[in-house]
């Protein structure tokens, strides 16, 4: 039975991972470039949840309202003003500088808040449960967060399929200079495909943050298992990330239930198992990203 | 220094002398003195300072060798990793574990776990070659996170809680921070020369141009892989041995701090701030992050929010860094040739 639990856990955590991952794949399939910043930024949404709690009295929920369209607003103006010089500088400049900035929002997040691990409240809802046979029950909570990730993940894939802007962005992605050629404005579409990004992580951040605690610290371990969910399911398959933040989860879940230290490790080594053996990952896409 | 004829039969035009290529020059010269002169009174320092004085400089000659070798991966193998804290943190343990548990002697313990680290680096980069650019970046990190939760799991070097380096103890601590301290600066001395001549090797010229484009690199005949697996591996080795020294400098190692991603940063900062793809860059790096986490110190960190603001600012604005502010015309370590008339 703690198997069994240990896997629907996993299951319902991949979810949020992948919700991580999709932002950071976007960004790669659109400007070929890894935002390093991007856990970071994530564990910012959080913080930002956290204090429209403490002085308006908001619920996370609530603060989606507020910090999504901040964080896609900070997307677009980062973008602008930061990272698009940033991509003339050849292929380590965008590397050096989210790196960069992933150091300065951490260190400035540590002086502000401390290094004390917070957590989002969600209210008597985040402990309620559905008890599905004895000893297996599923949280409302993690249910939600997994459903929240598959919904903005399915609503991605429509956006870049059946959109304007989203053909435009596949397109970049395909050729850059050909897109341009055909009229596309590429800075524009490099700052919404940001803004939609940071977006997407400021639901991810406060709903990882409404789960398990946090501290400004956490943007590393929520980079690197995005990271391993897009490599897990194979880069530029939004769907693989879906699965590869599953595999991962479950990985995770199991590892934690055999012995809670090897939770994080067992995760990492699936990782590289993959990447030994099947480099191209779980759900490879027909077009290499 | 060393003028190379052209070929034999070329023809030019009667009545002009032939170019003469160079390397080196009047500033190579100068700067050799010049350094061979620091050395030397570096060499000399602990006979007239105090311990506290040694303790500080090792920490920057720890800067001067992670920064010297983040540079060979990025500046020249053009592989950025966040992960070379995984080599500091198997330095650092395979000097404790050598000296204290297997009762090595602690100045030979240093470089057997260089090797050590360069032995753990050469299987791991073919899984890290699976990725390149960004994903390559966070590839070498998980591999440092993995390196860093077994070691955690292993009792013998103390588990989570670390472990202290003992071996010194039947030594006098006056001797004990001068040899420590001789040990580090040649260790830093034998880095930079290291990366000096092979970077003018037949090696160097290969990484110099898979660093500028490795499709256009390996279709002229150099072998990609092997030249940027070399780097790894001896990139590797070189943080093992700043982890090593750092170790022999604070006798404590400690899973959370020396595997701690901070290292990266402070690598990736001092060779940024320095000047990308040199030699000296990485020198001045050091030595300016040094005099800022001194003058920063009792900011906490905040130093660590001014260093990573003036590195982004340097990435966009100067992407040469300090050094490239001499724009070539001084070389203290002349790696190319020039052309230019003969006289």
């Amino acid at each position: 039975m703690n198997t069994v639990n240990a896997v629907v856990q996993g299951v319902l955590l991949g979810g949020l991972y992948a919700l991580v991952a999709a932002g950071l794949s976007l960004v790669f399939g659109v400007m070929r470039i890894v935002n390093l910043a991007h856990g970071v930024l994530a564990v910012l949404a959080a913080y930002g949840s956290l204090l429209l709690g403490e002085h308006l009295g908001w619920n996370p929920f609530l603060s989606l309202l507020v910090v999504v369209p901040a964080m896609a607003a900070l997307g677009y103006a980062l973008q602008r003003a930061l990272l698009d010089r940033a991509l003339r500088g050849g292929e380590l400049a965008p590397l050096l500088v989210t790196f960069g900035l992933a150091i300065v929002i951490q260190n400035l997040l540590l002086e502000t808040f401390s290094a004390d691990t917070q957590r989002l409240d969600v209210g008597a809802f985040g402990g309620a449960s559905i008890e599905l046979t004895d000893g297996l029950a599923i949280g409302w909570f993690p249910l939600l967060a997994a459903a929240a990730g598959v919904l903005v993940i399915a609503g991605l894939g429509q956006f870049l399929a059946r959109t304007r802007t989203g053909r435009a962005m596949r397109a970049t992605s395909d050729d850059q200079e050909a897109a341009q050629l055909m009229g596309i404005d590429n800075r524009r579409l490099y700052a919404v495909a940001t803004a939609i990004a940071l977006g997407t992580v400021a639901i991810a951040g406060v709903f990882l943050g409404s789960r398990s605690t946090f501290d400004p610290s956490a943007g590393a371990t929520t980079l690197i298992f995005a990271f391993e969910a897009v490599v897990i399911g194979g880069l530029g398959s939004l769907w693989g990330t879906l699965l590869g933040g599953v595999v991962l989860g479950v990985a995770q879940g199991l590892g934690a239930a055999i012995d809670p230290a090897y939770g994080v490790l067992a995760g990492h080594l699936v990782f590289l198992a993959v990447l030994a053996v099947r480099p191209r990952g779980l759900l490879p896409s027909a077009v290499t990203a | 220094m060393t003028g190379v004829q052209p070929a034999a039969g070329a023809t030019r035009p009667a009545g002009t002398t032939p170019p003469k290529v160079r390397r080196g020059g009047r500033s190579a010269r100068i700067g050799a003195v010049a350094m061979v002169a620091v050395v030397a009174v570096l060499v000399y320092l602990p006979f007239m300072s105090s311990r506290g004085t040694q303790i500080d400089l090792v920490g920057l000659f720890s800067l001067v060798v992670l920064g010297t070798m983040w540079n060979l991966l990025a500046g020249y193998g053009g592989m950025i990793s966040i992960g070379q804290q995984a080599f500091i943190g198997i330095g650092g343990y395979g000097l404790v574990y050598l000296a204290t548990n297997l009762g090595l002697d602690p100045f030979l313990a240093v470089p057997v776990a260089a090797v050590v680290c360069g032995l753990v680096a050469w299987p791991t980069s073919y899984l890290a070659f699976r990725l390149t650019g960004g994903y390559f970046a966070i590839g070498t990190w998980v591999i440092a996170e993995v390196v860093r939760l077994l070691v955690t799991q292993v009792d013998a070097v103390g588990a989570g809680s670390g472990a202290s380096l003992t071996a010194f103890s039947g030594l006098d601590p006056v001797f004990r921070i001068a040899y420590v301290y001789w040990m580090s600066l040649t260790i830093a001395v034998v880095v930079v020369l290291g990366v000096y001549l092979l970077m003018r090797s037949r090696t160097g010229l290969a990484l110099t141009a898979i660093r500028d484009d490795p499709t256009a690199a390996a279709s002229s005949g150099v072998a990609v892989d092997r030249a940027k697996r070399l780097v790894y591996v001896v990139a590797a080795a070189g943080c093992g041995l700043a982890g090593a020294m750092i170790v022999a400098n604070t006798l404590r190692v400690q899973p959370g701090s020396i595997f701690s991603v901070d290292y990266s940063a402070m690598m990736i900062f001092i060779v940024v701030i320095g000047g990308i793809g040199t030699i000296e860059g990485p020198l001045v790096g050091a030595i300016v992050f040094y005099l800022l986490q001194d003058t920063l110190a009792e900011l906490g960190n905040w130093y660590l929010v001014v260093v990573g603001v003036v590195a982004v600012v340097i990435t966009l604005v100067a992407p040469k860094g300090l050094w490239g502010l001499t724009r070539g015309r001084v070389e203290l370590f002349p790696v190319g040739y020039r052309v230019g008339p003969r006289g």
